[in-house]
């Protein structure tokens, strides 16, 4: 059997399981719709007071959080097993079953578990995507299509990526490591604002250390036909979800080092 | 005194139980500094663009965040684990036999828990906001003392009412799990909930003015709003007393409701386990 045959019967298997509990699977996806509604609901009521921030209207900031609100969504669907190799595999012995089996522990890891609930959170950055799209009058076309799709592939990446690297740190740590959830759900947090104003040495983390800026500020201004502010030139603005990609390979890279540096802790 | 003992017994064990997790306190405070860094400089951003005059100026707000960000674990997140952990393995029907209250000694206990996860977090976090960050040169973006000795004293009778307000609300989601026999999803639907109309997101006051008056009088502004404005120096003398009246009241409505459904709940209790 291919790899997307296998990863097809994985998430068949999950859903299933799931559905055993449809009642706890709709509160579950509800409830991750309306935690993240009531984040718009802040950022709604703080324009209303305060008019635009430096140039900024409600509108820019919702195609910020929206497109990366999708691009996480699907990227946490993937990589459940990722985020909890620690406990769940390393502190068990459990990884060694996964070593074991004639497969990667990638593909294994990625079809570990794949979550219904996440469907509430990519239903969320669909609708603040649409919010926004009518409170700027922003007419989509075939470029600016292709920029959004670009942008979410990367911002999938960066976010595969980091929790990659998280369960590369398990084998050093054996624990999942819950700090790195700052990057990760942290990372949404801090990309729904246009990267503009925060202080200097915040955004220089944002776009040189973990680039979630690169995922959603940057190719967004590029979306919406914006300068930047900062003075990035236009001709890089669509290039910068690469580093999404470039991310991703880093982890891998430290991911390898992880699995070459497992001894097993099971009995 | 011998009438509470069980009570306060219950409420110390808890609290000294939880005080051990340090190193899940570490990564909260982490991830608090987080937050409440984001938030100071997105408000900071919205203030310096401002052309209209807020409810709330922006050094209160700081602090407002802070305090929120210190005592986040005052707030009713979720059932308590451990009844959620006796419902599951059936242990619930020893807390029926015990010759004492049981939604006292479950509120004791929910009262300890969070109070002990609050303090060690709220004085690291004091020492970060309130004492590093003016150290390292940013005082602007520092927990500020409260204005005036009136507003402490204030602040002093208000903040233990958002332990009676929250122990009962979590008495709330405890009975839900109880007669629902599940946690996860009543935990999920509840918090979104909390976030918002505590104030725990942005203080209320910054909702449109039409609606101040709805979200104060709402029972969850007792939790953050309510306390954190008094603290700043935003609300003040006849309205910030009328604010500690509804913590009040809205504890006493929270526990009676409490109490009214757990005699309902109970008398049809399932036991699980074996």
């Amino acid at each position: 059997m291919n790899a997307a045959a296998l990863l097809r019967r994985y998430c068949a298997a999950s859903l299933r399981a799931q559905m055993q509990y449809p009642v706890n699977a709709m509160l579950l996806a509800t409830g991750q719709f309306w935690a993240t509604v009531v984040d718009i609901a802040a950022i709604w009521a703080l324009f209303h007071r305060f008019g635009a921030v430096d140039g900024w209207r409600f509108g820019d900031v919702a195609m910020f959080f929206g497109l990366v609100s999708i691009s996480f969504s699907i990227a946490d669907f993937f990589t459940r097993g990722f985020d909890v190799l620690g406990t769940e595999f390393i502190k068990t012995g459990a990884f060694d079953r996964i070593l074991l089996r004639p497969r990667t522990a990638t593909l294994q890891l990625i079809g570990h578990d794949f979550r219904l609930s996440r469907a509430g959170r990519f239903l969320q950055g669909v609708a603040v995507t649409a919010i926004a799209t009518s409170s700027l009058h922003f007419q989509w076309d075939a470029a600016s299509l292709a920029l959004a799709t670009w942008t979410i592939a990367g911002g999938v990446a960066l976010f595969f990526g980091l929790m990659v690297f998280q369960g590369a740190l398990a084998f050093w740590t054996t624990e999942s490591l819950e700090a790195m959830n700052l990057l990760t759900y942290g990372g949404v947090q801090a990309a729904q604002f246009p990267l503009s104003i925060y202080e200097r040495w915040f955004r220089s983390f944002l776009i040189f250390v973990v680039p979630i800026g690169c995922v959603a500020y940057f190719p967004v201004l590029a979306i919406l036909g914006k300068p930047d502010p900062l003075g990035a030139p236009d001709w890089l603005l669509p290039l910068t979800p690469l580093a999404g990609f470039a991310f991703l390979g880093v982890s891998f890279i430290a991911w390898r080092a992880g699995v070459s540096k497992y001894t097993s802790t099971g009995s | 005194m011998e009438l509470a003992r069980p009570y306060t017994a219950a409420f110390a064990s808890r609290f000294l139980l939880m005080l051990q997790y340090r190193a899940a306190a570490f990564a909260g405070f982490l991830t608090q500094c987080w937050w409440g860094g984001i938030k100071v400089m997105v408000y900071a951003a919205f203030f310096r663009g401002a052309t209209v005059t807020a409810p709330i100026t922006l050094s209160q707000v700081i602090t407002y965040t802070w305090l929120a960000q210190a005592f986040l674990a005052l707030a009713p997140w979720g059932c308590d684990p451990d009844v959620a952990l006796a419902v599951r393995n059936g242990s619930v029907g020893y807390d029926r036999l015990r010759p004492v209250d049981n939604y006292g000694l479950w509120y004791a206990r929910a009262a300890g828990w969070m109070t002990s996860r609050a303090i060690p977090r709220a004085a690291l976090m004091f020492l970060f906001a309130g004492v590093a960050l003016p150290l390292a040169g940013l005082a602007d973006w520092s927990w500020a003392p409260p204005p005036s000795v009136a507003q402490a004293l204030l602040f002093a009778v208000s903040l233990p009412f958002v332990v009676t307000l929250s122990s009962a609300m979590v008495m709330l989601l405890n009975i839900a799990v109880v007669a629902i026999l599940n946690d996860r999803g009543v935990n999920s639907l509840l918090s979104p909930l909390v976030i918002v109309f505590s104030g725990n997101l942005i203080p209320l006051t910054i909702f449109p003015d039409w609606m101040h008056v709805a979200l104060f009088v709402q029972p969850f502004a007792g939790l953050v709003d309510i306390p954190f404005r008094i603290y700043t120096g935003n609300l003040t003398g006849g309205a910030a007393w009328a604010g500690i009246a509804l913590q009040a009241l809205w504890t006493i409505v929270i526990v009676a409701l409490g109490r009214a459904w757990m005699a309902r709940v109970m008398r049809r209790l399932a036991m699980q386990g074996g």
